[in-house]
């Protein structure tokens, strides 16, 4: 019961992390850690604008 | 575990697998349940991935658990990042799933549920799925290098540079295809336009959330704005029950073409955060969802398929697209067969994430094998109307006329039964005033899956909801795909200018910015609109440019693959992406002949506009005729590029084969990697 639990909590947190991937929550904690920022609206602003041409330049398909 | 098991276990599935193909294909008759084709792509799927891929990866690619890739080897925190492989496939996985594995199937339900289902599954495992994985590898090994950038080092300049025009005229197709689906699926329809016009308040809402009151928390605001869009869908029935509101959001199909360009063009040209970055949250947010849903429910659910295997119109005169089985299912079905769009994402974001060699199988052969299984799901989707709904909905005007007793007796002397009342009473129970000449796959899509849907949760009373939550779905992420689209090749057409005139380079420059978007949206607007105009309802002809061209990028994609197996001296594998390379030439060349020169001007563009010419002449004829020559000449331009790739690319293979040439393959040295290599 208890690895079962165990696997399903391993499972949770891969679909957390999958999630936090594709919505860039994971792309702007990198972004904090990197630039020794504590999360705000200045530094979010800042994170954008780096992010931007970034993530706009990948084309997405049909 | 013990080898005899695994042995019995794989020859179990192969032979349910034989078993559910079996059934899929020799069923005749009766209706068939959607099991079989849910228990035959399952299997079709893990023997493919078992078997198929682990040999491209042991005998041919010879995958590297020691080599490190240039996540680890260039890590930065930005572009370059070791990610979990499950991360990895997520995020590959969300980026190659658009409207086209939807939309595609749909349309070539026309000829039944067999020949979509058969291409998807052989296409996927033996097509589309090789070449997602190889180019993503060779990428890998080639420090993250884009497909042109590869098509230029191992072809020759040659094809980089037919790369490059191929992938800027598939995204120009391509966003007028998309666009024009959003016009067919919202004209007249004051439910679905209100819903898709409250995303953009929702947007903004969710732009100004993120930004100023809780910052980077994406997830916590794409939940809110999806809760705040079922509330629109939910208020959109009364929208459209109150005379002057349902007149404020009911518009004709030029008009909502217009109010597309304009769209268009500001979300190219305007800053993102405040629009575009939470609505593309918000998009992806409800595509995993639905997708989710749709794929429970089709399994929980199985419902019964109403559409024969094979129905009259596999000789050709179909009405929702005109043209003989062989060769356009094979490219109305792109995406969920095999889609060149798909190597762009497997050289582009993927590669510069990627932990290990090891793990591009996983998610370059295993992400399309996702997608090819949403494909089979909209396959599902469209065949569980019965197929008189499927057809009313899917001809365009022109075919089975405006007037919905004539649209519907047509329909019925081909053998598929409707009448008047029964889309009377459909389009009631949806929410809309009429389901005839709604061309274009998204509507018969959304009524398959609120039929689906409506059959267990909410019955009869929520399927009205659930038809809008399907359009709202589609037109949210093809809206999406449009404006990052958009801004794609606006990047694309500025960093080409720039080696011409320095500024024009210049990413933040606005008259630069401005330019490009006009010339961007007028160039797919241009397609817009004379898909609107098109009084054969615009998908007949723009439809098969699209997957035409869209093949044709595989078939350069394939080129490069076949180019640089035969460098690494394994030409006697090469037919790994040698045949369906052979098969997308034969499929692709046969299909542009058609388009360009058939007799039929249903099918041929030059045909159809000597028919238009020998009539009675008006602006609008003249029109159409010209767009008629502009897709023949469209079609034959990219047929001859690719033919030049094929040629030089094939100059490359007879060089080193014969000994003329050096076999020199140009990735990036090798760097053994800081991790320890796992087992398996």
């Amino acid at each position: 019961m208890r690895r079962m639990l165990k696997k399903i909590g391993a499972f949770a947190e891969t679909g957390i992390a999958v999630l936090r991937e594709i919505f860039d929550e994971a792309a702007y904690a990198r972004f904090l850690n990197r630039a020794g920022m504590v999360s705000s609206s200045e530094s979010y602003a800042a994170f954008r604008r780096e992010f931007e041409e970034a993530k706009t330049r990948r084309p997405k398909c049909c | 575990m013990n080898k005899t098991i695994s042995v019995l276990i794989w020859a179990a599935i192969a032979a349910l697998g034989a078993v559910a193909v079996g059934a899929v294909a020799l069923h005749r008759g009766e209706p068939i349940n959607a099991l079989w084709l849910v228990v035959a792509a399952t299997c079709c799927y893990a023997v493919g991935y078992r078997f198929y891929s682990k040999f491209i990866s042991a005998r041919i690619l010879t995958l590297d658990g020691q080599r490190a890739t240039p996540a680890e080897r260039l890590e930065n925190g930005r572009d370059f990042l070791v990610t979990n492989k499950w991360v990895v496939f997520g995020h590959h996985f969300a980026a190659i799933a658009g409207p086209g594995p939807l939309v595609g199937p749909v349309l070539a339900a026309q000829f039944g549920y067999l020949p979509g289902t058969m291409w998807v599954l052989a296409g996927a495992v033996f097509a589309g799925c090789v070449q997602d994985f190889v180019i993503l590898l060779f990428s890998v090994r080639r420090d993250g290098k884009s497909l042109t950038e590869m098509a230029k080092d191992e072809i020759g300049r040659v094809g980089g540079f037919v790369a490059y025009v191929a992938v800027i005229a598939i995204l120009i197709i391509l966003l007028g295809v998309a666009a024009l689906i959003v016009v067919n699926a919202l004209k007249a329809s004051p439910w679905g336009t209100f819903t898709i016009a409250m995303t953009m308040p929702i947007a903004l809402l969710m732009g100004v959330y993120l930004r100023r009151i809780r910052p980077g928390r994406v997830l916590e605001v794409s939940a809110l704005g999806f809760v705040l869009v079922l509330a629109a869908i939910w208020g959109g029935q009364y929208v459209s029950q109150h005379e002057a509101m349902a007149r404020l959001f009911t518009f004709s199909a030029p008009t909502l073409a217009i109010l597309i360009m304009i769209y268009g063009f500001a979300a190219s040209a305007l800053p993102v955060w405040l629009l575009l970055a939470p609505r593309d949250y918000l998009s992806t947010f409800v595509k995993l969802g639905t997708i989710a849903l749709l794929a429970v429910g089709i399994v929980l659910l199985h419902p019964t398929l109403h559409m024969p295997a094979l129905t009259r119109f596999v000789d050709g005169t179909g009405p929702v697209f005109a043209g003989k089985i062989f060769p356009f299912a094979f490219i109305t079905i792109a995406c969920g067969a095999i889609s060149g769009f798909h190597a762009l994402i497997s050289s582009g974001t993927t590669p510069k994430m990627i932990a290990r060699e090891t793990e591009t199988r996983m998610v370059g052969y295993g992400a399309m094998m996702a997608e090819s299984a949403v494909a089979i799901m909209a396959i599902i989707a469209a065949c569980v109307m019965q197929p008189g709904i499927y057809f009313a909905i899917n001809s365009p005007a022109g075919i089975v006329g405006q007037a919905p007793a004539a649209a519907a007796a047509t329909i019925s002397s081909w053998g598929f039964p409707v009448t008047a009342a029964d889309m009377q009473s459909l389009a009631h129970a949806v929410g809309e005033q009429t389901l005839f000449n709604r061309t274009g796959g998204a509507p018969a899509f959304a009524v398959g899956m609120a039929h689906i849907f409506s059959h267990s949760l909410g019955g009869e009373t929520l399927m009205a909801l659930w038809y809008h939550f399907a359009i709202m779905f589609e037109a949210l992420f093809i809206l999406t795909i449009l404006d990052a689209g958009t801004r794609v090749a606006r990047f694309m057409v500025q960093d080409a200018l720039g080696h011409v005139y320095k500024p024009l380079g210049r990413t933040s420059w606005y008259p630069s910015i401005l330019a490009t978007s006009a010339l961007i949206v007028g160039a797919w607007g241009y397609f817009l609109w004379q898909g609107v105009k098109d009084p054969l309802g615009g998908i007949n002809s723009l439809w098969p440019l699209f997957g035409i061209s869209n093949q044709l990028l595989a078939t350069v994609a394939l080129c490069v693959a076949t180019t640089i197996i035969i460098k690494m001296h394994r030409a006697k594998y090469a037919a790994v992406t040698l045949v369906p390379l052979a098969w997308l030439v034969a499929v692709t060349f046969t299909a542009s002949w058609h388009k360009m020169f058939d007799a039929n001007p249903r099918v041929g563009f030059l045909a159809q506009a000597r028919v238009l010419a020998a009539g009675p002449m008006s602006p609008a004829t003249v029109r159409v005729i010209f767009n008629n020559r502009l897709d023949a000449a469209v079609t034959g331009v990219l047929v001859v590029m690719v033919t030049l790739v094929l040629v030089e690319s094939a100059r490359q293979w007879i060089g080193i084969l014969s000994g003329a040439r050096e076999a020199r393959v140009k990735e990036s040295p090798f760097v053994r990697t800081r991790f320890v290599e796992e087992r398996g």
